[in-house]
């Protein structure tokens, strides 16, 4: 009976702990929210009221959906996003096989320069990276975000999947070289399909991040066409006057395709735990 | 078509040598088996042949035809793992008939094969399944039908049966001794249980350390140990060895006796010994005794016998089964 009681403390208490953390995560996002519906006298005079009848008004998302270029912004950070995701992946998981998979010299040494990625920013190489993109006319164009985001995400991938890679059954691989299947074979129809879920991970770790991002996308492609939508709401901030409504909007739009896309790699997730496939 | 030819084979992992020089012939047709302690390098020796593991020196050939440099998939194997390797995401059909389609094989061919192989190993009804629908057993037999598909110069077999339980274990065996007659086929079966290796093979090949310490037949192996660990080894209960100086014998060093070859009885006999545990096995019955002349040793005695802790018997060699062995553990003949 005490035994009973005793483990009911200690899941309400990790229970307790758990909700605390999720409402501090998830409370600015729900001022956000709120007050991007609001008129801009109530965001001011009572930031934290849901909007009531009299305060309601959408005029920050008809000012954001109403300047055409938002558009555009969404469609470049997604575009970012979705090649940046794709190339990390693809990249990291043939590293990490390489690194698993095969004994060679210095393979200790590749890993260890491989990790050195996570531990240092890759901001401090910022004023490199701009001189390199203008020397081959890259600033301005979607491409060198997508290599400066390929090159940020690629240590943590290759960290976790090859960690994840070394789980893989040594005799399912070694049966497909019997039956004949090519090291890239092996790799994509036997390796990927089985490390699944760590692709999902490192997919969502990496996601955020470059979605988020400011720093490049304000330095290396400033312009209109190349905009992100981090740096597009940027617009409706001024020294002088924001315009909070449309700042909350845009934000609160924002977060709508990255969640999207978190739903998408959270059901393969999912799919990959509970299929049961290996063994 | 099947035979395997292994001449001065070595292997070695950085500064450890795991394989230390092999030389081995295997006929076309033979059920050839290597049993070991775990570390003896067996399975080692079985994924060189394979082409999974490059020697370090020496030739492999099958068939006459040298293959160190020949990739896994083109040296006519096939191979079943300890651990089934089926692919999860393909169905049991799609999993015997890869290496197959690997090859370019026509479809037709493809599908009579699969076909012949699933009705051997009764595997027709489940075709449609992916392996993870499938029970320990019903695996192992569909990684065995990847393997016949193949239509193999040599099968290799990684302790096939150690995943499975006692029951099963059994069936399998027998399903596999089934397959080498119909197939007629060269198999080389790596595991470290001697039950699997005495009752499979026509060859045993005796590994340990890296070094082959004896060929031969089972019941060669059984009469006949060349040495020691082979004596040790082979036969369960193992082996008693007696100090020669015990037995008042000077020209050996050791005294092997097999406990089978011991009659017990409680009236006379040459040595006189306290039971100090026994086993009814139904079958069997397992006596062990301590005695001031020999020390421990034990006696296993057909059928059940009424034998308790703490009984004093007289234990008596059987005439012509005593093994000698010199001071470097060699079987003198």
């Amino acid at each position: 009976m005490s035994k009973a009681r005793h483990s009911l403390t200690r899941t309400g208490l990790v229970h307790l702990a758990l909700i605390g953390y999720a409402v501090i995560s998830i409370f600015p996002v729900f001022l956000t929210l709120i007050n991007s519906m609001k008129d801009r006298n109530a965001i001011f005079r009572n930031p934290m009221q849901v909007p009531t009848f009299e305060t309601f008004d959408l005029v920050g998302y008809t000012t954001v959906l109403g300047q055409g270029d938002f558009a555009t912004y969404f469609q470049n950070s997604f575009i970012v996003t979705v090649v940046s995701i794709a190339l990390v992946l693809l990249f990291g998981a043939m590293a990490a096989f390489a690194l698993s998979e095969y004994r060679f010299r210095g393979n200790m040494l590749m890993g260890l320069y491989l990790a050195i990625g996570i531990m240092i920013p890759i901001r401090l190489g910022t004023v490199a990276i701009l001189q390199g993109m203008v020397a081959t006319g890259l600033v301005n164009t979607l491409t060198a975000l997508v290599l400066v985001y390929t090159a940020q995400g690629i240590p943590l991938a290759v960290f976790i999947l090859s960690e994840f890679m070394r789980t893989v059954s040594d005799d399912l691989k070694n049966a497909g070289r019997i039956d004949g299947l090519s090291e890239y074979s092996i790799f994509f129809r036997l390796v990927l399909p089985l490390v699944r879920p760590a692709m999902a991970t490192v997919a969502v770790f990496t996601m955020i991040p470059i979605w988020n991002d400011l720093w490049f996308p304000l330095i290396l492609a400033p312009s209109e066409a190349t905009k992100t939508v981090t740096l597009g709401s940027q617009i409706f901030i001024g020294q002088f006057v924001t315009n909070w409504n449309a700042v909350l909007a845009a934000l609160s739009l924002a977060i709508l395709p990255v969640l999207v896309l978190y739903f998408i790699f959270s059901r393969q997730l999912i799919r990959g735990i509970t299929s049961g496939a290996v063994k | 078509m099947g035979s395997l030819q292994l001449k001065s084979v070595r292997k070695s992992f950085g500064n450890v040598d795991v394989i230390k020089g092999i030389d081995l012939d295997v006929q076309d047709g033979e059920f050839v088996i290597f049993v070991g302690p775990s570390g003896c390098g067996k399975s080692t020796l079985l994924r060189i042949i394979a082409g999974l593991e490059d020697a370090t020196s020496g030739s492999i050939s099958i068939d006459g035809t040298e293959v160190a440099t020949v990739p896994p998939a083109k040296r006519g194997i096939a191979m079943v793992f300890q651990s089934y390797a089926l692919y999860p995401h393909l169905t049991v059909k799609d999993n015997m008939g890869l290496g197959l389609k690997q090859a370019g094989t026509p479809k037709a061919e493809i599908e009579s094969r699969v076909d012949k192989a699933s009705n051997m190993l009764s595997l027709d009804k489940y075709l449609a399944r992916r392996p993870a629908e499938l029970s320990g057993g019903q695996r192992q037999r569909v990684a065995i039908g990847r393997a016949i598909v193949r239509e193999p110069k040599l099968f290799l077999f990684d302790e096939p049966l150690s995943n499975l339980d006692a029951a099963l274990r059994v069936n399998t065996r027998l399903e596999i001794a089934r397959l080498h007659r119909e197939l007629k086929a060269t198999m080389i079966y790596v595991t470290h249980d001697q039950v699997e290796a005495m009752t499979l093979a026509d060859k045993i090949v005796v590994l340990d350390a890296g070094v082959i310490q004896q060929i031969g037949s089972p019941m060669e192996l059984y009469n006949r140990p060349a040495n020691l660990f082979v004596a040790g080894f082979i036969g369960s209960p193992a082996m008693n060895f007696i100090d020669a100086g015990r037995l008042g014998i000077a020209d050996a060093k050791t005294i092997g006796i097999r406990p089978e070859h011991l009659a017990l009885s409680r009236d006379s006999g040459e040595w006189q010994a306290k039971a100090v545990h026994v086993e009814h096995l139904g079958a069997d019955t397992i006596v062990y005794l301590e005695s001031e002349k020999v020390g421990f040793f034990t006696v296993r005695l057909f059928g059940e016998h009424h034998y308790a802790v703490d009984d004093v018997v007289f234990a008596t060699p059987g005439a012509g089964q005593l093994h000698r062995f010199d001071a470097n553990g060699k079987a003198i003949r």
